[in-house]
């Protein structure tokens, strides 16, 4: 019977920093950042049915793919993968903050990576106005140079939803970050207790690398 | 054998009055407000309570509208809507949540040696998320219904049905994030949260079942969320994704669709796998044969069950290549389940045997389990399954092994766990006699499909040719049988939570960790920190 085979006790549940299930500290810090991978294996599988579905359209009718892809404003498309890796880096940047105190680099630092999302989500609305502007929105009001309407119209359809699910994401990304912010705002974070920025860092990070994937499949992918 | 160390952390018992988790608290809000895993075990085992009832409610009228040929009970469209409501709610608000959310929510920290999941207040708001979901599916099949059949083929999903299609998947999305969430919380507790000692290979055969549950839940619901989105977006936008006269792919909804849903079936059965598991060595003295085995052979069914989904679509026009390595790959899962078979009929070899409920219902599935799997061996040889796809071969198969295994085994679980969970025995010469009414109505109901199958009824018809009366009938009347098998534990468990004779810890005298606490058990299971030194059941 090893007596020394707990750590030391530690106050649990209300006033105490551990919860009552966990044992110490550490144990519940590096179970939150599995909870998150676990997550987000969850995530890919998601977004991997939606990669198939557009690779399998994409081997069938390659042409009408190619000619959709035309129609993308690879110039935006550019600009906003450099703000969301970014935004990415000033996400690790404010975890590395935290774990050293520095509140107000933690604070300047998710400022800049909550803005960065903003401006990616604005300039992907910009980009949804100018499908807009050509028709390019699926259902009755989709005009694209025959012979390839129906087959290019899947290549939108598909390429609203990856973008809008991918948006979607990022909103909530923002409103986490935000809640981080908030909290930043009253110094709960610091050495002995950056978890959740750690976390939602992880999950900022994921969102970016879909990203990564969509912009090189749906604007690059011409030939 | 476990053996108990020192106390750590906090001091639960003030001394002169046994306090478990049912007395800690008392009171409506805290029960619903509750962080406890073992009170949210008791929140699903409600609702699901529930939900089975919904089900069971349509199959009756589905077996009383084929008691005779021509349809007397109810319209082809009611019909229609009658199976589909059956099939969706068995599926998702009950045999996928069942033995994971209950059992394991209650058993698992407990086997781990742990106080409560590694995220309590997520594990709250699964719960949560299930009865909103399900509400929400409930509502879609009673005010208006659905008739596409649970499956949702295009195009009877899409162009060929006005009813509430969009609305019941939406509900089901919804319920996916509940499956997905407690799944996450199984995984991360199995990792983080064991006792000291307990190495992966000290882990009970019910808890590596579980974790095997839950990646398959974790890796495949998302799939069948993107599926089910697509088909959404379909509609509602009335674009053409799956509609091939817009250049759409009727096949990849089928492919997505059992990518989930081929798997989901290991995530009804193994759990059921790990509770006979757990229930043969308590009731024959001896550790599982092959512990080992027996453990790798869930992780073996959870990767095949992803790479078997093309059997279900032999007759749907995929190529004949992808057909045959669908079938061989399909009969690699008979390796993995034979595996476990064969352990556990040894595990009774020199035990001394004690014959009781739980291990009549684990006696019952292995014998049900046997027979659901051998006929799914016929599905999978490709030329047996142009003749019998679409019957009610089929129909015979796939509830074998759902109901004669998961239901059997949720309700042996329900027998073998009672004492622990409520600290009350159930009475036993009504269970025993519940335990036979359910294996004999069982396979009164569901063994002349077999025979009906293979003369070539068709599934999902409103009316049939009178030659197959016979045994329709027949079919019919064990369903009444089998009905009594689920009221009678209904009415006897309910009755024993008063009357029945109290438990104490250890009934079955099994050496399961989950014995060495007290029953009920406290608000954090143990009242010291349990140290692992050995397997499970090791005697
Ligand atoms: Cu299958």
């Amino acid at each position: 019977m090893p007596e020394d085979a707990l750590s030391t006790p530690i106050l649990r549940g209300e006033g105490g920093r551990v919860d009552e299930q966990f044992e110490t500290v550490e144990q519940q810090q590096t179970t939150a950042v599995t909870g998150l991978w676990v997550f987000l294996g969850t995530e890919v599988m998601f977004f991997g049915g939606l990669f198939l579905a557009f690779l399998v359209y994409r081997l069938v009718y390659p042409q009408a793919f190619i000619e959709g892809t035309e129609h993308q404003n690879v110039l935006i498309g550019t600009i906003n993968t450099i703000v969301i890796t970014t935004s990415s880096l000033a996400m690790r940047l404010a975890v590395r903050a935290a774990q050293l105190g520095q509140r107000w680099r933690l604070r300047g630092f998710l400022v800049i990576a909550i803005n960065l999302g903003v401006l990616f989500l604005v300039l992907k609305g910009v980009e949804y106005y100018q499908h807009y502007e050509e028709s390019l929105i699926p259902g009755h009001a989709f005009k694209f140079p025959e012979p390839f309407a129906a087959q290019a119209q899947m290549y939108w359809i598909l390429y609203f939803v990856a973008t809008g699910l991918h948006g979607l994401h990022l909103l909530v990304g923002i409103g986490v970050l935000s809640v981080m912010f908030f909290f930043a705002m009253l110094d709960k974070f610091g050495p002995e207790y950056y978890t959740p920025v750690e976390v939602s860092a992880n999950y900022w990070h994921f969102v970016d690398i879909v990203w990564t994937f969509l912009f090189p499949v749906l604007y690059l992918l011409r030939w | 054998m476990a053996t108990i160390a020192q106390p750590v952390g906090q001091p639960i018992e003030q001394p002169g009055r046994f306090t478990h988790y049912l007395n800690s608290e008392y009171g409506i809000r805290s029960w619903l407000f509750t962080t406890d895993h073992k009170r949210i075990a008791w929140l699903y085992v409600i609702t699901l309570t529930l939900a089975f009832g919904l089900g069971a409610i349509a199959a009756g009228l589905i077996r009383l509208a084929l008691f005779t040929p021509q349809g007397d009970v109810v319209t082809a469209q009611g019909y229609d809507e009658l199976f589909t409501m059956h099939g969706v709610i068995m599926v998702w608000l009950f045999l996928i949540p069942s033995i994971p959310a209950t059992f394991g929510n209650f058993f698992l920290p407990i086997m781990l040696g742990a106080r409560d999941l590694a995220f309590p207040r997520l594990n709250l708001l699964s719960w949560y998320i299930y009865v909103f979901g399900g509400a929400w599916v409930v509502a879609a099949l009673v005010y208006g219904g659905v008739d596409t059949g649970w499956t949702f083929y295009t195009p009877y999903s899409t162009e060929y049905s006005h009813t509430n299609v969009v609305p019941t998947e939406m509900g089901i999305f919804i319920v996916g994030f509940s499956t997905i969430l407690t799944a996450l919380n199984f995984i991360v507790t199995t990792h983080r949260m064991r006792a000291p000692g307990l190495t992966w290979f000290r882990l009970p055969l019910f808890v590596w079942t579980i974790y095997a549950t839950s990646l398959i839940m974790l890796l495949a619901t998302p799939v069948l969320a993107i599926a089910l989105l697509l088909l959404v977006i379909q509609r509602v936008w009335t674009v053409g994704i799956f509609d091939p006269s817009l250049g759409g792919d009727p096949l990849l909804f089928q492919h997505l669709f059992w990518f989930y849903s081929h798997p989901a079936v290991y995530i009804m059965i193994l759990p059921a796998m790990g509770v006979v598991s757990e229930i043969i060595p308590s009731f024959t003295r001896r550790p599982v044969f092959g512990y080992k085995a027996v453990a790798i052979s869930s992780f073996g069914l959870a990767i095949v069950g992803f790479l078997v989904w093309g059997h279900h679509m032999f007759t749907s026009g995929q190529s004949i290549y992808a057909s045959m390595i669908f079938s061989v790959m399909s009969f690699l899962v008979a390796i993995f389940s034979a595996i476990k078979v064969f352990n556990w009929t040894f595990t009774f070899f020199r035990g001394s045997v004690w014959l009781q409920t739980p291990l009549l219902y684990a006696l019952s599935f292995i014998g049900l389990f046997v027979m659901g799997g051998l006929t799914g061996l016929y599905l999978a040889t490709l030329p047996l399954d142009v003749h019998l796809t679409d019957t009610y071969f089929v129909i015979a198969h796939f509830h074998y092994i759902m109901v004669g295994g998961t239901l059997s085994m949720y309700l042996g679980a329900m027998h073998y766990w009672w004492p622990k969970m409520t600290g009350r025995m159930y009475p036993e010469l009504p269970a025993k006699l519940a335990a036979l009414l359910l294996f004999a109505g069982f396979n009164l109901t569901f063994f002349p499909q077999y025979v009906l199958g293979a003369l070539g009824m068709p599934r999902r018809y409103w009316s049939y040719d009178p030659v197959y009366q016979v045994w329709n009938v027949l079919s019919s009347a064990g369903a009444t049988v089998l009905a009594l098998g689920y009221i009678l534990p209904f009415v006897y468990l309910l009755w024993s939570l008063k009357y029945g004779e109290k438990a104490g810890p250890n009934p079955w005298g099994s050496k399961g960790l989950e014995w060495q606490t007290s029953s009920p058990p406290p608000r954090f299971n143990f009242r010291a920190t349990p140290v692992i030194t050995q397997r499970p059941h090791t005697q």
